[in-house]
Formats: structure tokens, C-alpha cells, sequence
């Protein structure tokens, strides 16, 4: 069984998405290149998303088989994006 | 299994090949059917928007950007308090579980709560599902040739889609979390019985993620 399971400081890691969402708002609302813009909030969004999964779901500390179950679809979900928006290609 | 049911070291929650109990196991097995289901989801918004012939709309002149960035902190902070809930649970605090897990719950029903008032101004000001209502102030965009009636239509059913089955999902959690937060109250959970409270949190945590995402790719995208 899992005792002694270690905390990581959660309040630190909420102040930490609180900032990232604010910071997001504010560079939605920035005039910049389209393509830059784009990029910028997807990172943001991925390390929020890795700041929720690796402390708040604890896969930083659980065994990494559970990350791989979780992750399994994503390249699936990937390749069929990737393959319809060939229909678009020569646009 | 009366032999191993009567042996005092007999473990109420075997392990399971990958090291981890056999619920939360199947909770993240659970939740990778939830990323294929929201990943093709968004993938069809994204092909969708990246084909679309007509312009497409800009989110934050029909959505309003600063109540769901007020939403979306809320639903960060429900995300804090389950873990909190379960760091209490582990240590056998009542008090804190309790305390955490009602905050949970509060914070969740608010964040629907902030989705329908959401979805009721924006059916107000004409953005349906099917596009622009009749005789609405999005109609009349729309009639001016600033917004194409297709684009309008894709826009409204790709948001309402995503976010409500996503909304449909954050109602779930709360009213397992509901259920959890009772059998706290009666003393269900232990030091060494907290499995519940994790495993919902699991579910919890990542219906937030699924929100960071479409957030950022709905709204501010």
C-alpha cells in the first residue's frame, strides 16, 4: 500500500495556475503575430496542464505505467486530426 | 475467499499489475476513454475551424472573456481544495476533509452555475447552437455581412457541444463529489481508507484540465 505519501506545497502550485491564467488573458488580448500568439497560449495551456496532472493527479509520483494508460489515445487523436486536415491541404 | 478474508494481513485493496490499487486503476483507465472522447472533440473544432471556408468568428467579441478567466480560477481553486480534501484524508484529519471537500463541492456547483447565467446571455444576445437567432443582436451582425450566417452556425455548435459535455461532466463530479462529501460526514474515510476521496479527485483534476484546454482553445484562441 501507499503510506507515507509525500505533499507537494499545493497552494504554491495554485498560485502558479493562478498567474499562468492571468498571464493568458492578458496575452489573448495582445497584438502580435497570429502564429506567435497561438503558440504562446497552447504552451501556456500545456504547462498548465502538466502543473494539474504531475501535482494535483500525483503522476509524478506514481509509477509511470499510469501516464502512459492516460496518454495512449493522444497520438491516435493526433493522427486522425492530422489525416482529415489533409482534405484541406491545398487550400 | 473466506481463507484470505480471515488472515489479519489481508489487504482490503490488492495491488494490481502497474503498482497502484485496482480502483484507481480503473479510474485511470476510465480517463483514458475521457481523453479519446474530448480529443476527438477538439480535433473536430479544429478541423472544423481550420476549413472553414468563411471567416471565423472572433471569440472574444462574442464571448465574454473576463467571467469565464473568473470561472476557470474557480475551477483551479475546487481543484486545490480536492487535493487538499485528500491530503487532510491521508492524515486522518476529519476536520479538514470535511471542510475541504464542501468547498469542493461549492466550488464546482459554482462553476456550472456561472455556465448556465453564460449560456443564458449568450442565447439573449442570439448565439444558438443551429447560429445566429433570428431577430437577435448577432443577427443583425450577421445581416450587416460582419459575420457569415455558416461561420456563426459552426461557431455555435462547436462551442455548445464542447463546453456542454464538458458542463455535463463538471455536474457528474459534483454530484459524486456530493456523495463523497456525505460519507465523510459519517466518518467513511480513514487514514488508512481514503481511497475514495482520491479516486473522484483523479476525476475531479482532470475535468479541470480538460478545461485549461478548452479555455485556451475555444475562448482566447
Amino acid at each position: 500500500m501507499e503510506t507515507g505519501r509525500k505533499h507537494p506545497n499545493y497552494i504554491a502550485v495554485w498560485g502558479g495556475l493562478a498567474a499562468l491564467t492571468v498571464i493568458e488573458v492578458a496575452v489573448a488580448y495582445l497584438r502580435i503575430e497570429r502564429h506567435l500568439l497561438v503558440l504562446t497560449l497552447l504552451l501556456l495551456a500545456v504547462w498548465k496542464v502538466l502543473l494539474v496532472a504531475l501535482y494535483f493527479m500525483h503522476l509524478r509520483f506514481e509509477p509511470k505505467r499510469l501516464a502512459l494508460i492516460a496518454m495512449t489515445p493522444l497520438p491516435l487523436g493526433v493522427l486522425l486530426v492530422v489525416a482529415v486536415l489533409q482534405e484541406f491541404a491545398g487550400r | 475467499m473466506t481463507h484470505a478474508a480471515a488472515l489479519p494481513s489481508a489487504d482490503p485493496h490488492p495491488e494490481s499489475g502497474t503498482g497502484v490499487y485496482s480502483k484507481k486503476l480503473g479510474m485511470w483507465v476510465f480517463l483514458a476513454s475521457e481523453v479519446m472522447f474530448f480529443t476527438s472533440l477538439i480535433g473536430a473544432y479544429i478541423i472544423i475551424r481550420w476549413g472553414s471556408a468563411e471567416a471565423w468568428p472572433v471569440p472574444h467579441e462574442i464571448l465574454n472573456i473576463p467571467v469565464t478567466a473568473f470561472n476557470t480560477f474557480i475551477l483551479i481553486c475546487s481543484s486545490v481544495s480536492m487535493v487538499k480534501a485528500y491530503a487532510a484524508a491521508t492524515q486522518g484529519d476529519q476536520k479538514g476533509l470535511r471542510l475541504w471537500l464542501v468547498l469542493t463541492v461549492l466550488g464546482g456547483a459554482t462553476f456550472v452555475g456561472v455556465q448556465v447565467f453564460e449560456y443564458l446571455h449568450l442565447i439573449h444576445h442570439g448565439l444558438l447552437p443551429s447560429g445566429a437567432r433570428e431577430g437577435s443582436e448577432l443577427a443583425a451582425v450577421v445581416d450587416q455581412g460582419r459575420l457569415s450566417a455558416v461561420a456563426a452556425g459552426l461557431f455555435g455548435s462547436t462551442f455548445y457541444v464542447m463546453t456542454g459535455f464538458h458542463g455535463f461532466h463538471v455536474t457528474c463530479g459534483v454530484i459524486c463529489m456530493t456523495w463523497v462529501t456525505v460519507k465523510a460526514f459519517r466518518g467513511g474515510y480513514t487514514a488508512s481508507e481514503y481511497h475514495g476521496v482520491e479516486v473522484v479527485g483523479l476525476y475531479w483534476h482532470f475535468v479541470d484540465l480538460v478545461w485549461i484546454l478548452l479555455f485556451t482553445i475555444v475562448y482566447l484562441i
